[in-house]
């Protein structure tokens, strides 16, 4: 279980100070699909960022199956379970595919199994494996590895922000079918990141997040609606419609 | 040989056991051991220091390990060798020199080496430095290459110098007829207060010749890397020289690139970055379970590779 209490991060622009999140509560249950959702700019990356550990909280606490592991750094929170699919992955001049996933293995896995983790997320592995992680692969290709990485470590929490983010509209429909098979790759709770409504379809519980606190969480059936209902959502629908909606 | 020779002989020339092939084999300023083959022939130079290779034509699928180690705190030589490659062989050349100084003397190998290539002949060439031994006297190595390619011949050449060598010079030029091409893969690791310098001519002279020069090199603490890369287009030709650098601690990295079109044909291109290792990189595998040392440490070896 991930317990989030009183957690607050500030950052500063230009002299500024600007609160980003703002004595934020939130528990994660063992093994659920958990989907964060909520408007640009309300601090649902920045949360999955001070969850892992990247960027460094305010005050608050983060507790891990009862272990606070607020002080700990990056590594240890990695070591402890908490697995991270960033936005925009990073490029390796020199580090190959094959070479990334066994760094997240934690062991010389061999080609096959690589190839596996690779074919999960919709991948020819032959053409990728030997591949180099850098900027020859396409946007699609470097955030599926990425996400590969992140099921060859198979740890009990992996947090995945806007795995749809970059993406093309082929490439989307593959990896909306990943997720949908997630469970049967990743033994552990999952926390998604994201706006797509076929990834909040597939989730057990959906948090909204929206100016740096939770706005409502529960289930699918309850917070969907809710979310369809809004007046952005109304917008957006309209835009698609025509116009013929009216507020 | 003793055990301080065969070592470096193995970081050199990746050589266990006397190699099959052709060898020459040189410690501290003699000959150790030397080995031919009816289609290489070694020939020492009455001259002056070094050897002559030659390499009969259409010699196929032969290699000539030519490694020099020096384990003697003082020593400084310059040693000439020229290879003459014959028309259509295809050979490999590994060439490397290994410097153990626990003196206080500097110890210095400055190889001039000198290939001929035939026409449609294609060489692989590896040449790697070594320096180790925690005496006051540096390692110095200041290896001169000159490259001569005739008509459709293709070489490959592969510098590795990783750790250990205090200062070096490496001079490279070539001259490359119709058709030939040249690939040079430069890997540099310079740390404490090393520097390395590496000036590469290359002269694309007849037409559709082409050459890749590319550089990947990391300057550690207070050490100074300073890369020149001029390819001279003559006709019809195309050159691309990258260099690639990362920089760590207080050390100092230039990169030098000159481009010289002398035909409106000659397409040449040069590519040059020299930055720090990339946090979001360092985070990535930290995310992994890497710790930030151990990070920094895939980083590298990703990038000589």
């Amino acid at each position: 279980m991930l317990e989030i209490k009183d957690l607050t991060y500030e950052v500063e622009d230009n002299g500024k100070k600007l609160t980003i999140i703002d004595r934020l509560n939130l528990t994660v249950g063992d093994g659920k699909f958990v989907v964060i959702t909520g408007p640009n700019g309300g601090g649902k990356s920045s949360l999955a960022k001070l969850i892992m550990g990247v960027n460094p909280i305010t005050s608050g606490k983060i507790i891990l199956d009862g272990e606070d592991i607020t002080d700990k750094n990056i590594t240890e929170r990695a070591k402890r379970g908490i697995s991270f699919a960033f936005q925009a992955p990073v490029h390796f001049k020199g580090i190959k595919v094959v070479d990334l996933l066994r760094l997240a293995a934690g062991e010389k896995i061999s080609v096959a199994t690589a190839c596996e983790y690779l074919s999960k997320v919709g991948l020819c592995a032959k053409d990728y494996v030997n591949r180099e992680v850098n900027s020859s692969l396409s946007g699609g290709e470097l955030k599926r590895i990425e996400i590969a990485t992140v099921l060859a470590r198979g740890t009990k929490f992996s947090i995945f922000d806007e795995p749809e983010a970059g993406i093309d509209l082929w490439s989307f429909q593959n990896l909306i079918k990943v997720f949908e098979n997630i469970r049967e790759s990743i033994n552990g709770t999952i926390l998604v990141i994201s706006h797509q409504e076929r990834i909040l379809n597939i989730a057990d519980e959906i948090v909204v997040i929206e100016d740096g606190h939770v706005k409502s969480q529960g289930s699918k059936e309850e917070i969907l609606p809710e979310i369809l209902g809004t007046s952005s959502a109304r917008k957006i629908a309209c835009e698609k419609l025509g116009g013929t909606i009216n507020g | 040989m003793d055990e301080i020779q065969r070592q470096l002989i193995a970081e050199v020339a990746d050589l266990h056991e006397m190699p099959e092939g052709a060898y020459n084999i040189r410690t501290d300023g003699e000959l150790a051991a030397r080995n031919t083959t009816s289609n290489i022939d070694i020939v020492t130079k009455e001259d002056k220091s070094g050897i002559d290779i030659r390499i009969k034509p259409g010699t196929k699928r032969e290699s000539v390990h030519i490694p020099v180690v020096l384990s003697k705190s003082g020593i400084k030589e310059t040693v000439y060798n020229d290879f003459y490659i014959g028309d259509d062989s295809d050979v490999t050349i590994v060439a490397g020199c290994g410097i153990h100084n626990c003196g206080t003397q500097d110890s210095e190998h400055d190889g001039v080496h000198r290939f001929f290539v035939g026409k449609n002949a294609k060489v692989r060439y590896v040449e790697k430095h070594y320096g180790e031994g925690d005496g006051q006297g540096k390692r110095i190595l200041n290896p001169v290459t000159e490259v001569y390619q005739e008509e459709g011949s293709y070489v490959n050449m592969e510098m590795v110098q990783i750790k250990g060598v205090d200062s070096t010079v490496r001079t490279t030029k070539a001259e490359l007829a119709s058709n030939a091409t040249l690939i040079v893969h430069e890997r540099l690791m310079t740390h404490g207060s090393q520097k390395a310098t590496s000036v590469y001519n290359v002269e694309l002279n007849g037409e559709n010749s082409s050459t890749d020069v590319i550089s990947r090199s990391v300057a550690k603490d207070d050490s100074e890397q300073i890369f020149e890369a001029a390819i001279v287009g003559n006709t019809l030709c195309s050159g691309h020289a990258e260099c690639d650098a990362i920089i760590m601690g207080n050390a100092h990295v230039v990169a030098i690139p000159r481009l010289d079109a002398n035909n409106v044909d000659a397409a040449l291109i040069h590519e040059a970055a020299i930055g720090k290792i990339a946090g979001d990189q360092l985070i990535k595998l930290m995310t992994l379970g890497l710790t930030e040392e151990e990070a920094e440490e895939q980083i590298i070896a990703g990038f000589l590779r």
